[in-house]
């Protein structure tokens, strides 16, 4: 302790000891060191990459975007052939990839608040039995759900030159191929039914719109949803037939003789809704369902008892007090969980690649990574992908989040 | 009236209760709960009969298959003779695969050592109320991993330093000898640092020496032979896989999470920014995509000549997903302590570390402990997802059976998928009714 | 600086990393004492393991006798199963010596992807498989038939060439896992099963009923299947290619498993330098003179490994066909060793 004293006598020795406990001092350190750290691991795994690639003469770029893909993909929501390019085949990933979340969600949600409602139900046998489709399904893995939806019970579907089951007499029909049904087929002039619904749509938006204001004003009400329903039905309907039926249905075609091969529902007749798709569907949204029904439940319950009593004393039915008092304040507790069920619904439909749904990652990350071998792009456009679908679920259900959200006055 | 009645003698008194009159038949017992539950109105009833129907079309069958119609015990000649009921023998034979995967068969005593020792440490671990708690972890987060990683691989690391070797010590020897000189190295670096920046480091130094001087003995017991015959990762499989993840995924995202959390916290601006990225860049892609990249891009990010194992690639990319997810169930527990503890423990005079690891921590992690314990299960079921990358943990090695010509049948898939569910599902559920538990017996300090 | 990096890196993940030294692959096999060997995750007949974890097949043999050469010890050797994905990665980046999974020699591969091809050890063609009660009997009626297939292969490619090619409409179903393909196809998703015939055979034995089944006559593609290495280490290289020649060399002379002892004994040059009693063939390759010794005693001739993984007697039950010596009328044809 002295030698030091000595050696630093008329040195400004305190100032030093000071600035090393500055926490200004402190904090800027800790920041550059983990700045180095992160640059420095940055560059190190670029370098050894481009070096590796160079080594190994893997080809980088996007260059492999525009060549020819050759392989067949067997559900395609856009135009694809083998002549196709990668980048064609990136598109046609994303939109099953797009397609699946975006169902699943619909139908979790669907299913998730039935469960959810069930579970607070006074019924013994319904609320036992929500439990149970609770406890079961969360605790059992996803992939063992699809595994379960696709290879079990793929082994139990009709063959497709047997007798398929009937889902919709005359009109959907079931067998190992998945589901078969008719496919509508526009002729020329269907566009002005299009642009009906689509104008029966904006109308009944206004509608809408006119009514809430004219009930704040007035405290009138307005039958909306009848009306809206009315128009919905009624102007496309009338454009359709005024037009001259300008479409039609094409019925899948069963053929029971001839060569085997083409006994069986004929190919590209009616829609084939594939049984990788309903089986991977159907297990993303009755796994995901048993989240979403505890949110619900959660939801419910946190709202406050007081509140159902004084909407009954108020001369409000159960009905209506569900509607117009319970759920509008169970939604602020349960959208923000929700919105991470959401999330994962879309990350988790990229187990496709397991029972070969060609969404993203099967096709894009599967077959065109395995025929170009590029690695590195092909990760990284993937990753970008699903950030990219994660940041906009969470910004539309956060926009909705705040439209909902309790305004304190 | 009333009046009369003063100072009159009470003409009768009744000096017993009447004896209550039971409740009629249709207000009691099992008729009154289902008339109150059941029946209570006619839609009520409905429901309950469709709920009685769905029950039974959905349960039945599954219990028709895996228990009356099922094969108990025999050869795969009754099971496909059978041809609509489980195929227990099967599961049966290929017991010891599902749980060991290709783990050589005189050598699986040493899984079960690790299996049992784990299960005598983490049974006491997580009741409360036992005693010798610290005891206990050390046991379990310190010795516990390294006698685990040294039975399962068989330990006999190769390793070796460079001084070491010149100096003529080879193997363990050598890398003792490096280690040390790294040791004291670094030791009187931060002796020297202190003396010019006039701090008093002699306890820090001894501190971070020790903290190293323990991780090389680590090291070094992994690299003795003991005589143990290697067994390669690749070779490992079933339950061993699905539990040598999970684990190691919760207990090295745990410490990642937390320090994830403080930083996502804190004010610094750049830690701020990295810890804001990194949780939700792993929040943001599933599972899979970090285990293809794990598995074909992260050896192009090492340099030449340096390969990383296959399943401890998968661990790290494992644990990195769940860190982030982590990060934010610790964050959860943080924002719950209010202001005040921060602000009583830096008026105390502590440090940051200090009011963190004494104040905060404790109290926020008691709370987020049914959250870690979430995390754990949903990590669990994520294990699953290595079998796409070609690993094979209980999922893969049972899906891997069904292509056993031996056991050939038409319900050998059914079987091994009941089988998988039944086990995943026990595991799962016994630990969600454990964070239950835990949740109870914890918050009572909290309730008012 | 660099010894510190090494010493923590050594510590951090010390089970995980193994270093490549410079030196050739066959010094650093010799120093570790094993061949790591890169095989396929289960394709019975080729490489698969029983339930107590033994490796059997004809590519884990030709592993074998690559270690039998080296060590003098068939034993010393370790696999690696690999999916079809990982497989080039894995023999890149160092974590197996040899690559020997039934893949194919392709020209891209052997010259884009930095690897070496060290001969054919099994020569194949694509084929299909279809169901007996199709009533199929050539792929040139499979017009609007579902294929299972699975990615990551050549087999994907070839078979939408060969659909496009005929003009014959087909839709495909894509799958990760070979063992995935096969369980699809026996319930009956697909009308048509493509992959390689050696796989089929070898996949057909895993499904429900094996004898509904039957494979087409139709061969759609080359596929030259056979042992891989990295480029640029000529030693090693040599070692492997060396190795699958000695067993076909022996194959051809009569050098059996039984008899190689007594052959030892004999008076004709060719099969003294094979077995190493007369020239110096085995150290000009940096191995022991009695390398292919080693090979044929403890592994086997090229015949008698094929007789036991994969021929007509084994349960994959695939005729020598193509692949019987060139004296035969097949393709196995190995350079003399002189």
């Amino acid at each position: 302790m002295a030698a030091r004293d000595d050696s630093r006598i008329d040195d400004d020795a305190p100032a030093k000891a000071s600035l090393f406990y500055d926490p200004r001092f402190r904090s800027i350190v800790a920041q550059v060191v983990l700045l180095l750290l992160v640059v420095w691991g940055g560059y190190e795994i670029v370098r050894n990459t481009s070096a590796n690639l160079e080594k190994q003469q893997i080809a980088s770029g996007f260059g492999f975007l525009d060549r020819t893909a050759g392989f067949g993909i067997i559900q395609t929501l856009v135009d694809y052939t083998e002549e196709s390019s990668y980048g064609r085949t990136f598109i046609v990933g994303l939109l099953n990839t797009i397609l699946i979340s975006a169902l699943g969600i619909l139908l979790a949600t669907a299913l998730g608040f039935v469960v959810g409602v069930a579970r607070l139900s006074s019924n013994w046998v319904i609320s036992r039995i929500a439990l149970a489709y609770v406890e079961i399904m969360r605790n059992i893995p996803l992939l063992l759900h699809i595994f379960i939806w696709y290879f079990a019970v793929l082994r139990s579907l009709p063959q497709p030159r047997d007798e398929p089951i009937t889902l919709i007499p005359g009109f959907a029909f079931l067998n190992v191929k998945g589901v078969f049904m008719p496919q509508l087929v526009s002729e020329p002039g269907f566009w002005m039914t299009a642009t009906a619904l689509g104008v029966a749509l904006v109308l009944s938006m206004l509608v809408a719109n006119w009514s809430r204001k004219r009930q704040e004003a007035t405290g009138q009400q307005f039958p909306v949803g009848l009306t809206a329903l009315g128009l919905i039905i009624a102007l496309p309907a009338i454009t359709f037939l005024a037009t001259g039926r300008p479409a039609s249905l094409e019925y899948p075609v069963f053929v029971e003789t001839g060569p085997v091969l083409r006994r069986g529902f004929t190919q590209d007749v009616g829609i084939n809704v594939i049984p990788e798709f309903i089986s991977l569907l159907l297990a993303l949204s009755t796994y995901t369902a048993a989240y979403i029904a505890e949110i619900v439940r959660a939801g419910i319950q946190a709202v406050n008892h007081g509140q159902t009593e004084a909407s009954f004393s108020l001369g409000l039915r159960r009905g209506p007090t569900l509607r117009l008092v319970v759920i509008p304040q169970a939604m602020r507790v349960i959208i923000p969980p929700m919105t991470n069920q959401y999330l994962n619904l879309t990350k988790n439909s990229s187990l496709a690649t397991a029972i070969a749904y060609p969404d993203l990652v099967s096709v894009f990350a599967g077959t065109t990574l395995n025929q170009t071998g590029q690695a590195v792009e092909i990760i990284l456009m993937t990753m970008g992908v699903y950030l990219t679908l994660s940041i906009s679920i969470s910004i539309v259900m956060n926009w909705y989040n705040a439209r909902i959200a309790l305004v304190e006055r | 009236m009333s009046k009369l009645g003063v100072g009159i003698a009470q003409p009768y008194v009744r000096d017993a209760f009447v004896p209550p009159t039971a409740p009629p038949v249709l207000e009691r017992g099992f008729l009154a709960w289902a008339r109150k539950n059941l029946f209570s109105s006619i839609s009520n009833t409905i429901l309950t009969l469709v709920g009685i129907y769905l029950t039974y079309a959905l349960v039945w069958p599954i219990i028709q298959f895996g228990i009356i119609d099922a094969v108990w015990s025999g050869t795969n000649a009754d099971c496909r003779e059978n041809g609509h009921g489980a195929c227990w023998p099967m599961v049966q034979a290929k017991l010891g695969q599902y749980i060991y995967g290709r783990y050589p068969g005189d050598e699986r005593w040493r899984v079960d050592i690790v299996f049992y020792s784990g299960l005598a440490l983490l049974i006491p671990f997580l009741i409360p109320f036992v005693p010798f708690k610290r005891l206990n972890a050390i046991l379990l987060l310190g010795v516990y991993p390294l006698v685990a990683f040294v039975l399962l691989t068989g330990g006999n690391l190769r390793i070796g330093g460079m001084f070491g070797d010149l100096m003529g010590l080879g193997g363990v020897m050598g890398f003792v000898g490096d280690w040390s000189i790294m040791i004291a190295v670094i030791a009187g670096l931060l002796l020297a640092f202190g003396r010019v920046a006039g701090l008093a480091m002699l306890v820090p130094t001894i501190v971070v020496a020790a903290i190293l001087a323990i991780i090389g003995l680590a090291v070094v017991v992994a690299g003795i032979d003991f005589g143990l015959e290697q067994v390669e990762t690749a070779l490992w499989g079933g339950l061993l896989v699905t539990l040598v993840i999970a684990i190691t995924g919760i207990v090295a995202s745990l410490p990642l999470g937390i320090l994830l959390a403080l930083g996502r916290r804190s004010d610094m601006p750049i830690i701020k920014t990295f810890c804001v990225g990194f949780i939700e860049f792993w929040r943001g892609v599933p599972l899979i995509t970090v285990l293809f990249m794990s598995s074909v891009m992260f050896p192009l990010f090492l340099p030449e000549g340096v390969t990383v194992n296959k399943l401890l690639r998968a661990l790290v990319g494992v644990a990195l997903f769940s860190s982030a997810y982590m990060a934010e169930v610790v964050r959860g527990g943080l924002q719950a302590i209010p202001k005040g503890q921060y602000e009583g423990a830096q008026a105390v005079g502590l440090s940051y570390w200090q009011m963190m690891g004494l104040i905060v921590l404790p109290q926020a992690l008691k709370h987020v402990i049914p959250g870690i314990v979430n995390s754990f299960i949903a990590l669990f079921k994520d294990t699953t997802l290595v079998l796409i990358i070609g690993l094979f943990d209980l999922l893969g090695i049972i899906q891997l059976s069904f292509t056993d010509a031996s056991w050939a049948s038409t319900v050998q898939s059914h079987t091994g998928y009941l089988f998988a569910a039944i086990i995943f599902w026990a595991f799962c559920f016994s630990m969600s009714q454990y964070s239950y538990y835990i949740e109870r017996t914890l918050h009572t300090g909290h309730k008012r | 600086m660099k010894v510190f990096a090494k010493v923590a890196l050594g510590a951090v993940v010390a089970t995980g990393f193994a270093g490549v030294a410079a030196a050739g692959t066959l010094d650093d096999v010799r120093a570790k004492g094993h061949v790591q060997c890169g095989v396929s995750q289960g394709l019975p007949g080729f490489s698969n393991t029983d339930d107590k974890g033994n490796w059997t097949g004809i590519d884990v043999d030709l592993c074998r006798a690559v270690a039998a050469a080296v060590f003098g010890d068939a034993s010393k050797v370790k696999f690696t199963p690999l999916s079809a994905k990982e497989r080039f990665t894995a023999l890149q980046s160092g974590e197996v010596d040899l690559l020997s999974r039934n893949t194919t020699w392709t020209m891209s591969r052997d010259t884009a992807l930095g690897l070496n091809f060290a001969g054919v050890n099994y020569y194949d063609g694509q084929g299909f498989m279809v169901r007996k009660s199709l009533g199929v009997k050539s792929a040139l009626e499979l017009a609007g038939a579902a294929v299972c297939t699975n990615t990551g292969t050549t087999t994907e490619l070839n078979v939408a060439d060969y659909f496009r090619a005929n003009k014959l409409e087909y839709k495909v179903v894509a799958f990760e896992k070979a063992d995935e393909v096969v369980q699809a196809y026996d319930a009956g998703r697909c009308d048509v099963y493509t992959t390689d015939r050696s796989g089929l055979a070898a996949q057909r034995l895993k499904l429900t009923a094996p004898d509904e089944h039957m494979v087409l006559p139709e061969i759609i593609s080359k596929e030259p299947l056979g042992p891989v290495v990295r480029q640029g280490d000529d030693q090693w290289f040599n070692v492997v290619k060396w190795t699958h020649y000695a067993m076909v060399n022996a194959e051809e002379m009569g050098i059996t498993k039984a008899n190689v002892d007594e052959m030892k004994a004999s008076d004709d040059p060719s099969i003294k330098r094979v077995l190493g009693t007369e020239g110096e063939f085995g150290t000009a390759i940096g191995l022991s003179n009695d390398w292919a010794y080693n090979i044929i005693k403890q592994v086997g001739n090229y015949g008698e490994v094929y007789e036991a993984t994969v021929g007509p007697n084994t349960p994959l039950g695939l005729a020598r066909g193509s692949n019987a010596l060139w004296s035969q009328g097949g393709l196995q044809y190995a350079p003399p060793i002189r």
